[in-house]
C-alpha cells in the first residue's frame, strides 16, 4: 500500500453550531494507512472536527476530501458510505437495540470488513453479552462495542473520539493493542485523544488543536524534543 | 335468557364486540401516531383526516370507477401513503428541528383543509357503503350472533398491528427504525439513509390510518366528520398508553374500546366520557402513560 497517498484532507474547514463559530479554518491531512492523533484541551474543537467531516455539525465551509471525493455538500449517510467508521465520544450505544443488534446496525460498506466470528474472537465479552440491552453493558464493554461496530463494516477510515476516556488501565492497554492490530491491517485512523500516554506510541503524527485551528504538527520522531511544548499546550 | 348482573348475555356480548371493533380502530390509529411521533417528532393531527380520506377513497373508488372493497383494501392505503409521502417531502421535513407545536399546528391546519374540502363536495351527512357480500350476515355462536364483518375488522386490525410490532421489534429493518428513532444523526453517520426512512415512516403511518378508513367504511357511514370524531378519542388513547411503545398503543387501544363498550351496557350515560375519565386517572398516577418511559 502506498503510504503517501492522501486519504483525508481538510482545507480551511469552518464549522458552526447554530450561531457559534467553532472551527476556524482547520487544515490537515491523513495519509492512507496512517494513524494521526488530534490532541488538545477540552473544548479545543477536536470532536467538532470529526463531526464536521461527517456533516454532523451545523453549517460548514471549506473543503473535505475523502479518498478523492469532495464531501462538503453531501448528506451524512453518503459521506459515511465512502468508507468511514465513526466511534463517537459519547459512544452512541443504542438502548433500544441489543448488544448484537448494535453491532450489526451499520451496513457493510466494503467486503473487507471483519466477520462476526472475528469480532467475537477479538472482543470475547461482546459474544457473552450479545443478547443484553446495549446500554446495560459496562462502560468498557460499551466502548468495545462502539469499536467493534465500525470494524465489521469494512470502513477504511476510522474516526475514533476519546476511546480511552474513563476506562480502566487494562482496557486502555487492550484498546492500544487493537489499534496496533488495525494499523497492521492497513486501516487509516484519525484518533482524538486527551490521554497523551495512550496516543503517543500509536500515532505516526499528531496535530495540536487550539481554538478551532491546528496549532502545531508533530511527527513521531520529534516527540521527545517537543514534549515540553506539548505539556504546556495540553496543560498536563 | 341468560343474564349477567341483570343484563341479557346477548346484549353484553354485542356491546363487547362493538367495543372490540372500536378498539381495533383505536389501536390501528394510535399505533400509526406512535410510530410517526417516534421518528418525526411530530404529533400528526392530520391522522383523523387520513382515516376519513381512506373511507372516502374507498367510496369514490366504488362509486366512480367500480373498484370494489377488496381492491380498495390494497389500493387505498397505498394512495393515502403516497399522499403522506408528498406531505412529508413538501411540508413536514422543514419542521423536524422545531418545537412539537409547529408540526401539530401544520397537521391540524391540513386536517381542517382536507375535511373542509370533503365537506364542500359531499356535505356532512353520511354516505352509505355496503358490506362486501362475502362478509354479510352473522355466525351463530350459541350464546350470541357474531356479525361476520365485525369479526373481520377485529381480525384484520389485530394482524396488521401485530405484524407492525413484529417488524419493528424483531427484524433488521426494525432495528434501523429503532436506531433512527433513538439517535437519528448517529444512525445516519453509519451510512443509513435516515431521511428516506423518515419519509416512508410517515407514509406507512398514514397508510395505516387509510386502511382503517377502508375497514370503517362499511361499519360506519362515510362522512367528512368521521375522522375528527375518532381522533379525539385516539389522542386520549395515546396519552393513556404513553407515546413510543408499539405494543402499548395496541393494547391500550383495544382495551379502551372494550371498556367503552362495557360502559355502554352498564352505565350508558358515561360511555362517551369514560375514556377521558381513564385518561385523567392515568395522568394523575403515571404522567408518562401506562407504557411510556419517564424522561
Ligand atoms: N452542540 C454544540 N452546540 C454549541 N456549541 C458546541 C456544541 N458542541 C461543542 N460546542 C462548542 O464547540 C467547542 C469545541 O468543542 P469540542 O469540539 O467538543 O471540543 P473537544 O472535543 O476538543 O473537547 C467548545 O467551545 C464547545 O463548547
Ligand atoms: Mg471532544
Amino acid at each position: 500500500m502506498n503510504a503517501t497517498t492522501e486519504y483525508l484532507r481538510l482545507r480551511d474547514l469552518h464549522a458552526f453550531y447554530g450561531e457559534s463559530h467553532v472551527l476556524h479554518g482547520v487544515n490537515l491531512v491523513v495519509n492512507r494507512g496512517e494513524c494521526v492523533t488530534l490532541l488538545g484541551r477540552n473544548g479545543a474543537g477536536r470532536t467538532t472536527t470529526l463531526r464536521a467531516i461527517l456533516g454532523l455539525t451545523g453549517r460548514r465551509t471549506g473543503s473535505i476530501v475523502v479518498n478523492g471525493t469532495e464531501v462538503i455538500g453531501l448528506p451524512t449517510h453518503q459521506i459515511a458510505r465512502l468508507g468511514i467508521g465513526y466511534c463517537p465520544e459519547e459512544r452512541g450505544i443504542y438502548s433500544s437495540l441489543s448488544c448484537e443488534e448494535n453491532l450489526l446496525l451499520p451496513p457493510k460498506l466494503h467486503s473487507a470488513g471483519m466477520s462476526l466470528d472475528e469480532i467475537y474472537t477479538m472482543f470475547p465479552n461482546l459474544a457473552e453479552r450479545r443478547h443484553s440491552q446495549g446500554t446495560r453493558l459496562s462502560g468498557g464493554e460499551q466502548q468495545m462495542l462502539a469499536m467493534a461496530r465500525v470494524l465489521r463494516t469494512g470502513a477504511q477510515l476510522l474516526l475514533l473520539d476519546e476511546i480511552s476516556e474513563g476506562l480502566a488501565p487494562v482496557i486502555v492497554q487492550r484498546l492500544a493493542q487493537i489499534i496496533l492490530q488495525l494499523k497492521e491491517k492497513g486501516f487509516t485512523i484519525l484518533l482524538v485523544e486527551q490521554n497523551f500516554r495512550f496516543a503517543a506510541p500509536l500515532a505516526d503524527r499528531m496535530y495540536v488543536v487550539e481554538h478551532g485551528q491546528i496549532a502545531a504538527e508533530i511527527h513521531q520522531n520529534e516527540l521527545d524534543e517537543k514534549r515540553e511544548f506539548l505539556q504546556e499546550v495540553l496543560g498536563v | 335468557m341468560t343474564e349477567i348482573f341483570g343484563i341479557p348475555i346477548q346484549a353484553l356480548m354485542g356491546q363487547l364486540m362493538l367495543g372490540l371493533v372500536n378498539g381495533s380502530f383505536y389501536a390501528m390509529l394510535s399505533l400509526g401516531l406512535a410510530v410517526i411521533f417516534g421518528m418525526l417528532n411530530i404529533i400528526n393531527f392530520a391522522h383523523g383526516a387520513m382515516y376519513m380520506a381512506g373511507a372516502f377513497f374507498a367510496w369514490m373508488g366504488l362509486t366512480y370507477w367500480g373498484i370494489g372493497y377488496w381492491w380498495s383494501l390494497i389500493l387505498v392505503p397505498l394512495t393515502v401513503g403516497v399522499v403522506g409521502v408528498i406531505i412529508e417531502r413538501t411540508m413536514l421535513q422543514w419542521l423536524y428541528q422545531l418545537d412539537h407545536l409547529y408540526g401539530l399546528l401544520l397537521t391540524f391546519g391540513l386536517a381542517l383543509m382536507i375535511e373542509g374540502a370533503f365537506r364542500y363536495f359531499y356535505g356532512s351527512s353520511g354516505l352509505p357503503y355496503s358490506i362486501p357480500e362475502e362478509l354479510t350476515g352473522a355466525i351463530n355462536l350459541g350464546f350470541m350472533f357474531l356479525p361476520k364483518y365485525r369479526a373481520w375488522v377485529v381480525v384484520v386490525s389485530l394482524v396488521v398491528c401485530l405484524a407492525t410490532w413484529f417488524v419493528i421489534e424483531k427484524t433488521k429493518l426494525g432495528a434501523y427504525l429503532r436506531a433512527a428513532t433513538e439517535n437519528p444523526r448517529l444512525t445516519q453517520a453509519f451510512g443509513i439513509n435516515v431521511p428516506l426512512m423518515v419519509m416512508l415512516t410517515y407514509g406507512f403511518g398514514v397508510a395505516l390510518a387509510g386502511l382503517g378508513g377502508v375497514l370503517a367504511a362499511p361499519a360506519y357511514a362515510v362522512s367528512p366528520l368521521m375522522g375528527s370524531n375518532l381522533i379525539i378519542v385516539v389522542f386520549a388513547v395515546v396519552v393513556i398508553g404513553g407515546m413510543g411503545s408499539i405494543m402499548g398503543s395496541i393494547l391500550t387501544g383495544l382495551s379502551l374500546g372494550v371498556i367503552e363498550g362495557l360502559t355502554k351496557v352498564f352505565y350508558a350515560e358515561a360511555s362517551n366520557t369514560v375514556v377521558f375519565v381513564v385518561m385523567v386517572i392515568v395522568l394523575m398516577i403515571r404522567p408518562a402513560g401506562l407504557f411510556g418511559k419517564e424522561k
